[in-house]
């Protein structure tokens, strides 16, 4: 599972779409495979809001050819895992968001594709749902599903085996999530203060991370350990100052 | 209130079609239709036969416009040309009286016709020449019924607004919710999703149009009495290029509001300029081209050929091929306008196909 992080308009949605071909690309590569076996869920709608949740399924279904018994079985395997089960019959326009979302996710895996795509699926979307839709993504890639996900959330690109951090249409670092953090150069200190620390900080609930370049902290400052989410801060920070990630990732 | 007229105005600076559609079609429409828009017929072409032909065509004048003399011929040769459209007023010489044979589906060229018989009579008399006497058989509508000229012409026009203005709208409420994206990424071939989109709405077009006229022939007597297979033809044809239309448009909008202007834009000179209200005959020879563009206007003498004068198919050859290249080139360049949507990636860049494991989720 690979997650692409960045934050708004940084070229995660662009990425997908030059991935799946609906963006034409001015040069390189793009490596997928067959449309029979990509799923793909857009930032916006991915189901027709004027068709039922089992509508919906069957639309998908006709359109990667599974049908019939296949088509039933599945659908019930899928809707009881996103909790539709007994919204078979509701318009797709009177679900709540998140559980539009899981339904888009659903179509999208229905034909269990070689290759999942899915734009922000989880934007929008209260921390339950968000725990479900990544259960059930995880479940797919488990099963040997490839999955390419864009998030805005860093907690979300943890659970990946690859993340990629993107700023201004750039890969600013690639790599396992523990890569990424043995990558982080310089020294991360929190400050237990209110007023904010001289240099590059950060607000952490009720104290400042600070971070320096170099191997000097600020004055006040106690050396830490960075997390996930420090070290995805500090290479866009990094990024922005120019300083080269130490390590595998890139 | 004033920021509410602030922004109206904003937005509509940036929604050009709207402005211009309020700017410049009202004026582009008034000297249009103000060439267009008359019911007075000049020129009704006529057809003059039987023995005294020759003499009979050299006293015909205006409006009469002679385009066949047939000394050789009779009234069933008259007959199937006013049949085939050929002509709307046909002479039958060597009777006394004189027998005028007119095209009832010409209404206005009909009234014309009779008007300048009479007008010729009173002229006669006050020069002391005694009038030749005609006998005016009206021919295919004998008691000029509006409702039977008009219905035709309105199956048309129902086609064309569930062609044109519902399809449209249909390909472009895909755009705006996102889902045109989905289906480019699916299976399918741009042909799928453009086939996919209109054979419903031709499905239902062919049900409303038997509804039509078949209220038509129940409530007005508008008879038909030609092939249901060459109407079906005309009408199929017609609504290929209604519906290619309505794709074509969807195309070129990004909003639902966008669409229906273009629709509309379609839709409203065809009301009027098809030869549906006003005689194609009538109009300003500037604006004739304008009629002969509008699939409509073919659709029109299809349908009215057919169902009131039973025109045989190989009469109706010309706008049965107009019809059908409009299909073609509409629907060809919908399709190409289409693939651009659903397939970009195949103009630019490099895409190599992966060969992935099997898997099972």
């Amino acid at each position: 599972m690979s997650v692409v992080v960045g934050g708004d308009g940084a070229g995660k949605s662009t990425l997908l779409r030059a991935l799946v071909g609906l963006v034409p690309l001015s040069s390189g590569i793009s490596r997928r495979p067959s449309k029979e076996e990509i799923g793909y869920v857009p930032a916006t709608a991915g189901l027709y809001t004027d068709l039922t949740v089992e509508e919906n399924l069957a639309f998908s279904g006709g359109a990667y050819g599974v049908v019939g018994s296949e088509l039933a079985h599945r659908s019930t395997e899928l809707l009881e895992r996103i909790g539709l089960a007994n919204a078979r019959a509701r318009l797709g326009g009177q679900l709540s968001g998140g559980m539009r979302r899981k339904l888009a996710v659903a179509m999208a895996l229905l034909h269990r594709p070689a290759l999942l795509v899915l734009d922000e699926p989880t934007t929008g979307v209260d921390p339950v749902s968000r725990s479900e839709l990544w259960r059930l993504i995880s479940a797919a890639a488990a099963g040997g599903t490839a999955v390419v996900a864009t998030t805005t959330y860093v907690d979300e690109a943890h659970r990946a085996s690859t993340v990629t951090l993107l700023e201004q249409g750039r890969s600013i670092s690639t790599g396992a999530p523990s890569e990424i953090v043995a990558a982080v150069a310089g020294k991360l200190g929190v400050v237990r203060s209110t007023a904010q620390p001289q240099g590059l900080s950060w607000r952490w609930g009720s104290s400042w991370r600070v971070w320096s370049p170099t191997d000097v902290l600020p004055e006040g400052a106690e050396p830490l350990q960075p997390g996930f989410e420090d070290a995805v801060i500090i290479a866009c920070l990094a990024d922005e100052q120019e300083v080269q990630p130490v390590g595998r990732a890139r | 209130m004033w920021a509410m007229i602030v922004k109206e105005f904003r937005q509509l600076k940036r929604d050009r079609r709207t402005l211009a559609m309020l700017v410049v079609l009202p004026v582009l429409l008034l000297v249009i239709f103000g060439y267009a828009a008359k019911f007075e017929v000049s020129n009704i072409p006529t057809i003059v036969v039987g023995p005294q032909a020759e003499q009979v065509a050299s006293q015909l004048q205006g409006p009469f416009q002679v385009v066949e003399v047939d000394p050789g011929a009779g009234k069933s040769f008259v007959e199937s040309r006013l049949r085939d459209g050929k002509a709307v007023v046909g002479l039958v010489t060597g009777q006394r009286p004189l027998l005028a044979l007119m095209d009832g589906t010409q209404l206005f060229a009909a009234q014309a016709a009779e008007g300048a018989f009479a007008h010729m009579a009173r002229a006669a008399e006050a020069s002391g020449v005694t009038p030749p006497a005609v006998t005016v058989q009206i021919l295919f509508d004998p008691k000029l019924m509006s409702s039977w000229i008009m219905i035709p012409g309105l199956t048309g026009l129902i086609l064309l607004f569930i062609g044109t203005l519902i399809t449209s709208l249909g390909i472009v409420r895909e755009r705006q919710s996102g889902t045109i994206e989905q289906l480019a990424v699916m299976p399918f071939r741009p042909w799928d999703v453009i086939f996919g989109k209109i054979v419903p709405y031709l499905l239902l077009a062919s049900l409303d149009l038997t509804v039509i006229v078949g209220v038509g022939m129940l409530l007005f007597g508008v008879p038909f009495v030609g092939s249901v297979a060459t109407f079906g033809l005309g009408a199929l044809l017609f609504l290929l290029v209604t519906l290619g239309m309505g794709v074509l448009i969807s195309t070129v909008s990004q909003n639902q509001g966008q669409a229906i202007q273009l629709a509309i834009m379609f839709v409203v000179p065809q009301v009027l300029m098809s030869g549906l209200i006003f005689p194609i005959s009538s109009m300003a020879e500037a604006v004739r081209w304008i009629a002969y563009v509008l699939p409509l206007s073919w659709y029109i003498e299809i349908s009215r050929g057919v169902m009131l004068k039973d025109t045989p198919v190989a009469a109706l050859w010309e706008p049965l091929v107009v019809l059908a290249g409009m299909a073609v080139v509409v629907l060809g360049l919908a399709m190409l306008r289409f693939r651009r949507d659903l397939a970009p990636s195949a103009r630019h860049g490099r895409v190599t196909a992966a060969q992935p494991e099997p898997v099972s989720p």
